[in-house]
Formats: structure tokens, C-alpha cells, sequence
């Protein structure tokens, strides 16, 4: 490694490779530095401000993640400087809206506290959904940065969008930090939604102001899984899910031939909302409507819980000894009537692959015949 | 796929045909836009200019069922002007004469009548796709479902083995499969002449095996039936028993009065569900099963990746895991099988008969999962087949095929022709998607979408409910009015019970794959 592709953070000599960002080398070893605004694989936009650091030489704070990195820059990613900077950004943000989190009592600025009483009580909806799941509570918390230092801005009050059947938007929480930007038109490229309006009216908005039912919106659920904050949520996982009760578990989607990677999100044994796994093949935490809301099928009231049994026009409940001696009787009796091939079976293609090993070894080794097959070819 | 999605957004030319990708694979549709963001150029071929034509550099909009003749006329043209890759051709490949003979009768003049394109369009066409290499092509049922899929499939081949783009990182011929497990279910040996493994049946030496592993003194030694062919034997009492595991028949088969009729003359019919649906009502018995993440397993997806599934919740009542169904009625049938849980039928089982799979393990799929082929516990797994033109069977054998008409085409009582598909907020026949909050709100019911200029000339207003009629069946639905269809042709799903397209799609077969033309029937729109 020559001289050349070196640079100093926090007093370490690092290589780092020509293009990449202050961001990026820190990222590579190891040293953290704070984001809000930046979402992986897009252009930085630098909005945030908020992953600020110290170069030596340098007039003002830099931003980390749209500042390339130069050899021999020698770079502080936690001064007092930064801190304070830091702090500010925070105060500033946490003022902007509706972050009930950070309002300890008056004067008494022990977060820590505040923050298990509220846990503790958990009168749902007075807590914002995403207490414990949001970059600027998680930031705020770091930094001890106040929400009570800048004046709160009127658009605290403003009540969320609930005008579809999936996706929560609350602008009373948004911090414009452009992710869900992002997300919509460099990740899933659906153009749904962009910035609108100027200055203190900034706004996020879909198809000029209007709610995402009436804009382009495919509701791919990529903005809810880039915004850092509680602007927007699943509407069916608001205030059911917490992330502190259950636990995720990492599977394969039910849908189409893609075969995303899932968190699926476990409550007391239910399944209460599903996220992309960021950095997995082959979605790299993306998924589509049908794979991020399409999981509640299973706790229908209409699913099949016990065997059936033809009883004239009808059914009648049987156990499961009756109703496989039942199929192993009347495929015995056929097998010696008419021969193995008079039976025939369809496999399932959204079923495991253990399943339909299973089913073909029944039909060719138990039953006898080839006569098995599924919708290969549709 | 040959390919593999990961080497979507790197790839610099596309060609999507027959791929209604952003519905019916979104996540992989937006690998294709992020490429196009790059600068890739796409080529869409496609009857309909859908969403992903809106990204696209060129949209073919050539007719229904004219792909082969499209694609011959391609490769004409790069024959013809000498732009197609001769290394590739002379060192991986056999039959070359008898293509460039072939489609020699298709010069773009002659092939843009019947794909009802500009000739100069086709030439565009073959100059771009080999001015930039290699050339990443992508299809779905738009080319299978056709009574000619199986020679579409052959046309693809060709034309990316001309190209020389297999073998190599962005290129190949890439299927997208339709559903989550319809790789591993063709792996697993669920079709009527393979064994797991793609092993053939009719092979001796592998049903010597197979009936080793599985403790049998035989196995039958003729290819079965498929799909089609059951049905009919239903009707014809050649078949007494059916054994139906997780599929709506009578919603997702083409006619389903016909459909009905098959299931309604089975002798003895076992439907294994997770829930009640229209083909559970023909039912004898009916087996409760465990859903997806009510048990452990592996799916295997579209690029050959095996994946696991885990449990998240139990099953409800006493709903069992397939797998236990099955090894339950073979116990009943004189036969014990060891293994007992999905976990060790794949280790014991599947990953030893499978020579793709041998070096896949429960062990080894805690991340990413595994690509096969992966013959050995030390394999990494395989991203992209055929690497440098080293084809499975040695040369890439070029196989000339010609068009042919859909079987049914527009006339004059059915002057309309019917293509069907998928939307993107339902799957299938909505035994799932219709029962999750909120899907049916965003979709609640089937549209018939048809151009507004024929909607113009039988005065159909959008949202109209109109009937539309074919030879087997009529259906009332509302007119989707949209430019997105060409004239000439409408397009409707089969999620809803409802105006299903499938109460009017032709159950005419391809003669090899027996697969549907769920693509193309002629049908009439009537105004009530």
C-alpha cells in the first residue's frame, strides 16, 4: 500500500482505496460514525449533516458520507467539535416535530428514566411506533442532546395519513432526511414519491401532495424500511409491534421465484411484521407488497385444522388415524383393481422442497407408479 | 436461470421477454431498473407495453404468439450481417448450418407481417443486442405458455448461443420462475420422468438407485402422466385415485368447466390444503396441512439457490407438516421410512441422491443459502452455468424451430384475443394473498384490461361491466380501459373465482411440455 492511499482517523493510519468516502473508510475498519440521511447503495445527499467529522486544516465540519476520502487527511470522528455539533443537529431535529420521546420532564433531563417509565407503561398509541427502532431516539439518547432547547415547531400537531390499507405516513415525525426518497426512486425505482415545497415547508409528497393511494405508489414498503424514524410505519404492525418483546427469524418468501430473505418479526408466536434482510442475497433487504404484507394468510380463521371425511354432500371432522387408513385402504384396493397407475398425484411448487421429495418418493416407491407431477411448466 | 439476480445490476443490455417483471417479480425487476438507472439499455418484447417498457430503450410490441418468427428474424439479421459471435458458434457449438438455413426464411420484411412490426424495428433490434455483450435475456411464461413454448424456449436458447453470451457473467437465458418453489419442486423429482436430480425414470441404472436408497425391490420403469393427462384419465376412469397437494386446479387450469368435470369424475380424490378451496369442495378426504413458517424447510429459488424457511408460528389445530402426511400414508402402504423431520430427509436423503446437491447441508445454509450445482461439502455453489461455453452435454446444440399460429386465433365471431397473467398485489387464486389485510383493497376484484380504441368502437366507458365470451365459457368484469394493451387484444388474470380468465382460456397443449396456451384464445367483449 503506498503512501498515497493513507489517511489518519483518530490518530490510526489507515489504507483506503481512491473513491471511497470519509464514510466508507471508517465503515471498513471498524469506526463508527452516526448517519441518518445516508441509505446504502445510493447517491449521498448529505442532508442531515449529522455524520459531521473534524479534518485537520478544514474551515468546517465535514459531511462523512459525501466527503472522499484524500491521502493523509487526518480526520477526528468524535471531538468536541464534532460532539457539539452533533448535539446541535439533534436538538434542532428533535424540535422539528412530534419526538415525544425526548421529553423528559420539565428541566429534569435524565433520559434514562424517562425512558423506562414510558417502556413500562406502554399505553401503545401514546408511544410513538417506532420507540426503540428509531435512529434519532437511538442518536439523541448517545449524544444527550435536549429536546426542550429549540422551540417545537407547529407541525407536531399534524395528524398521519392512514388513507391506504398498508402504509402509515406521519409527517408530525418525518425528520426530511430523504431516505424513503431514495428508497422509492434509486432502490425499487417506482417514483412514487419526491421532495416538495421550499424552506420550512418542506415536505415529503407523492403524486403533487396527495395521499400514495392516488400516486404511483406499488406499496413495496421500501420507504418504511429506510425511514429512520416513526414518519412511516406498517399500519398493521403500529403499536402491535415493539422490539423489545419478540424476536426475528430469518426465512424465505412464499411468493414468487425471487426468494427474498425475510426477518419475520415473532410476537407470543405470531408473526406481527416483516422487514427485507439488508446485505443478503438476492434482495439485499428489498421486497415487494405481496412479500412484506402478505404473511397474516396463516392466522386465517378459515384454515383447515382437522382432517375431513366426505359425508354425502358435506364433510365430517375425522382423526388422523381415520382419515390416512381411509387413503391407505381405498389406494390399496385401486392398486389391486386397476394397477399403481390408476393413481395420480400433483405436488405442490410453494410447498418445501422436503415436501414434494417426499410425496414423489411416496408415489414411486409406496404406490408404484410415475404419476406425479406439479405446475413445472406454467 | 443460468444467471443468477445478483448479476442483474451490473448487466449493460437486457432483452425482457415475455416478463411482466415488475409485477410478477418485483424484487428482480428493480435490479433491472437500478441497471437502466446505470445505463444499461433494455429491450422489452412484449404484446403489452408494461410497466417495466417504461424503463426500456426499445418496446417491441409484436403480436401474441409471434415470438418465433421475431426472434428468427433477429437472428437472421445477425447473420446476415455478420454481427453474431462466430468464435462462440465454431468452438461451443454444433448445428449451425441448419439455424442460419432456418431462419433464412425469416427476413425482417416477411417476419414483421406477422408479428405486426416495423421490419426496420427487428433490425434495430439484432444491431443493438450485439453492438453491447453480452446481452442478459429474461423470460417467463409469456414465452412458455404457448401451444409453441417449448420451440420459444429453443428460439431463446438459440439466439443467446449465436450471441455467444452463455457461459459468462450478465448474459445467459434466465427464466424467471413463477413461484417461490417451483425450482425445488422440479428438482426434488416432482414431475413424471425424473428421479431428485433430474435423473431419469427410464434409466436403469438409476432406479437401481433409487429402489437401494428407498428399501424397494423396484420402481416403475415408464415416464407417468402429467398434469393434462390426469385429468383426462379422471374423465376416462384410467385414472381412479388423484392425489392433489397444495393446488387450486380449478381455478388455475384452463377451462374450468372442463377442469370441474375431471375432479368431479375422480373415483377417490385426496386433497392435502391449507385451506378449503374450490378444488377441496370435488374432494373424498381432505388433510390439513402446516403452512409456510409452520415448519422447517428448505425453498429453492429461480437462480438455483437453496434457502431455508423457519419456523415462526405453530400450525393450527391439527394441521401437520406435508412431509409427515406423506410418510404417515406410506407407513400405511408397508413402508418405514427413518427419516423424521425436513432436516433429515435433506441430509440423509435428497443431498446424497441429488449429485447437484451433495454438497448441500442444513449446516451450511444459516446465510445466504447455497447455488447448486454444489457437488461437495467444500463447493462454494455455482452463480452462473456453463461457464466459458463448457455446456452439461458438451456442444451447445443449436435446434432450428419454426412458427406457428396460437390454436386459436381472433376471428370474427371471437375477433379479440385473450392473454392472461398475474397482478401484482395477488398470487395465484388468492387462497393466500385474499386472506392477508389489505391486499384486497388494494386489488379487489378482476378487470378486463382492454385499448381504449377498442373500447372506443363497442362504447365501452371505463369501469363498465361488460361480458366477455369465448368458446368454452363468458365472464361479466368490469373494462380496464388502458393504453398499456395494443388494439386487437384484451388481458386479465386468474385470482378471483370471479371473472376468472381461465373460465374462457383454451386448453390447447404444447405437444412436448403438455403446458397450456393460457396466452392467447380468441374471445368477443359484449356490451350489457
Amino acid at each position: 500500500m503506498s503512501e498515497k492511499e493513507i489517511l489518519t482517523i483518530n490518530g490510526q493510519s489507515l489504507p483506503f482505496q481512491p473513491g471511497q468516502t470519509l464514510l466508507e473508510v471508517a465503515r471498513d475498519h471498524g469506526i463508527p460514525i452516526p448517519t441518518l440521511c445516508h441509505l446504502d447503495g445510493t447517491v449521498p445527499t448529505g442532508a442531515c449533516r449529522i455524520c459531521v467529522v473534524e479534518v485537520e486544516g478544514a474551515r468546517n465540519l465535514v459531511p462523512a458520507c459525501s466527503t472522499p476520502a484524500v491521502p493523509r487527511m487526518i480526520v477526528q470522528t468524535e471531538s468536541p467539535r464534532v460532539v457539539a455539533a452533533r448535539r446541535t443537529i439533534l436538538e434542532l431535529l428533535l424540535a422539528s416535530g412530534n419526538h415525544n420521546c425526548a421529553l423528559p420532564r420539565e428541566g429534569n433531563g435524565d433520559w434514562t428514566d424517562f425512558q423506562l417509565q414510558v417502556q413500562a407503561a406502554d399505553d401503545t398509541d401514546a408511544l410513538c411506533p417506532a420507540w426503540g427502532d428509531c435512529k434519532l431516539q437511538e442518536l439523541a439518547y448517545a449524544y444527550q442532546a435536549r429536546a426542550d432547547r429549540y422551540p417545537r415547531t407547529d407541525k407536531a400537531g399534524e395528524p398521519p395519513e392512514l388513507a391506504n390499507p398498508m402504509i402509515v405516513r406521519d409527517f408530525s415525525r418525518c425528520i426530511l432526511c430523504g431516505r424513503c426518497v431514495q428508497a422509492c426512486n434509486e432502490v425499487q425505482v417506482n417514483r412514487a414519491i419526491s421532495y416538495g415545497y421550499r424552506g420550512s415547508d418542506s415536505k415529503i409528497i407523492a403524486a403533487g401532495d396527495r395521499p400514495l393511494a392516488a400516486s404511483d405508489c406499488v406499496f413495496c414498503g421500501e420507504c418504511i424500511q429506510a425511514c429512520p424514524v416513526g414518519a412511516l410505519v406498517e399500519k398493521k404492525a403500529r403499536y402491535t409491534w415493539r422490539p423489545w418483546k419478540g424476536e426475528k427469524i430469518r426465512s424465505t418468501c412464499p411468493y414468487c421465484g425471487v426468494g427474498c430473505q425475510q426477518w419475520l418479526h415473532v410476537q407470543e408466536g405470531r408473526i406481527v411484521k416483516v422487514t427485507g434482510v439488508e446485505e443478503a442475497e438476492p434482495n439485499r433487504g428489498r421486497l415487494c407488497v405481496k412479500g412484506r404484507f402478505g404473511y397474516d394468510f396463516i392466522y386465517s380463521e378459515e384454515r383447515l385444522r382437522t382432517p375431513l371425511i366426505r359425508e354425502g354432500d358435506d364433510f365430517r371432522e375425522a382423526s388422523w388415524d381415520e382419515a390416512l387408513d381411509l387413503v391407505a385402504e381405498r389406494f390399496k384396493a385401486i392398486i389391486a383393481e386397476h394397477g399403481a397407475d390408476a393413481i395420480a398425484g400433483v405436488s405442490c411448487a410453494r410447498s418445501i422442497n422436503e415436501d414434494s421429495y417426499q410425496m414423489q418418493k411416496l408415489f414411486r416407491a409406496a404406490i408404484g407408479t410415475n404419476n406425479i407431477d406439479h405446475c413445472a411448466r406454467t | 436461470m443460468t444467471n443468477s439476480f445478483n448479476e442483474f445490476a451490473r448487466a449493460k443490455m437486457f432483452m425482457v421477454i415475455g416478463s411482466n417483471m415488475t409485477e410478477a417479480h418485483p424484487v428482480a425487476a428493480t435490479y433491472v431498473k437500478n441497471a437502466v438507472a446505470a445505463g444499461a439499455q433494455l429491450i422489452v418484447v412484449d404484446p403489452r407495453r408494461h410497466a417495466l417498457a417504461d424503463h426500456a430503450a426499445l418496446h417491441v410490441p409484436l403480436r401474441v404468439g409471434s415470438d418465433i418468427a421475431f426472434l428468427n428474424s433477429v437472428m437472421q439479421v445477425l447473420i446476415e450481417e455478420n454481427l453474431y459471435d462466430r468464435q462462440f458458434v465454431e468452438s461451443c457449438t454444433v448445428d449451425f448450418e441448419a439455424l442460419k438455413q432456418k431462419v433464412e426464411a425469416y427476413p425482417p420484411e416477411k417476419a414483421a407481417a406477422i408479428c405486426g412490426l416495423e421490419a426496420d424495428l427487428i433490425r434495430d433490434v439484432a444491431r443493438r443486442i450485439s453492438a453491447v455483450k453480452p446481452m442478459m435475456l429474461c423470460y417467463t411464461l409469456g414465452i412458455t405458455e404457448h401451444t409453441c413454448g417449448r420451440n420459444n424456449v429453443l428460439a431463446v436458447a438459440n439466439l443467446q448461443m449465436l450471441l455467444g453470451n452463455m457461459g459468462v457473467e450478465c448474459g445467459g437465458v434466465n427464466p424467471l420462475r413463477g413461484q417461490n418453489n417451483v425450482q425445488g419442486a422440479c428438482d426434488m423429482g416432482a414431475l413424471p420422468n425424473v428421479f431428485p436430480g433430474y435423473q431419469p425414470v427410464t434409466n436403469a441404472e438409476a432406479r437401481e438407485k433409487f429402489a437401494l436408497a428407498w428399501g424397494v425391490d423396484r420402481l416403475p420403469d415408464q415416464n407417468g402422466l402429467m398434469i393434462p393427462r390426469m385429468m383426462e384419465g379422471l374423465v376416462d376412469k384410467t385414472v381412479q385415485a388423484f392425489y392433489v397437494f397444495g393446488e387450486n386446479l380449478a381455478n388455475t387450469e384452463p377451462d374450468i368447466r372442463k377442469v370441474e368435470h375431471g375432479l368431479a369424475s375422480a373415483a377417490f380424490l385426496v386433497c392435502q390444503d391449507i385451506f378449503p378451496t374450490e378444488t377441496t369442495r370435488f374432494a373424498d378426504v381432505v388433510l390439513p396441512a402446516a403452512a409456510w413458517s409452520e415448519n422447517e424447510g428448505t425453498f429453492t429459488n429461480s437462480e438455483r439457490r437453496v434457502n431455508r424457511v423457519r419456523t415462526a408460528s405453530a400450525a393450527p389445530g391439527m394441521a401437520k407438516p406435508n412431509w409427515w402426511i406423506f410418510k404417515q400414508i406410506a407407513r400405511r402402504l408397508g413402508h418405514e421410512w427413518p427419516s423424521d423431520s425436513a432436516r433429515e430427509i435433506w441430509d440423509n436423503e435428497i443431498s446424497v441422491l441429488a449429485p447437484q446437491l451433495c454438497g448441500i447441508k442444513y449446516a451450511r445454509l444459516e446465510g445466504d443459502g447455497l447455488q447448486w450445482p454444489c457437488p461437495d461439502e467444500t463447493h462454494g455453489g455455482t452463480c452462473y452455468l456453463h461457464k466459458d461455453g463448457a455446456f452439461a452435454c458438451g456442444l451447445g446444440v443449436f435446434t432450428p424451430v419454426d412458427w406457428t399460429p396460437p390454436a386459436e386465433e381472433a376471428c370474427e365471431d371471437y375477433p379479440l384475443v385473450l392473454s392472461t397473467g398475474r397482478r401484482l398485489a395477488h398470487y395465484h387464486t388468492r387462497t393466500q394473498t385474499g386472506r392477508c389485510d389489505g391486499m384486497n383493497d388494494i386489488l379487489g376484484e378482476e378487470t378486463v384490461d382492454m385499448s381504449p380504441l377498442d373500447a372506443a368502437s363497442l362504447e365501452i366507458v371505463p369501469g363498465e361491466t361488460v361480458r366477455v365470451v369465448s368458446r368454452r365459457g363468458e365472464v361479466r368484469v368490469k373494462a380496464h380501459v388502458t393504453d398499456r394493451v395494443p388494439r386487437g387484444m384484451v388481458w386479465m388474470a386468474f385470482h378471483f373465482r370471479e371473472a376468472n380468465a381461465n373460465w374462457l382460456t383454451n386448453p390447447a397443449f404444447d405437444p412436448v411440455t403438455l403446458t397450456a396456451e393460457y396466452k392467447a384464445c380468441a374471445v368477443r367483449v359484449e356490451k350489457l
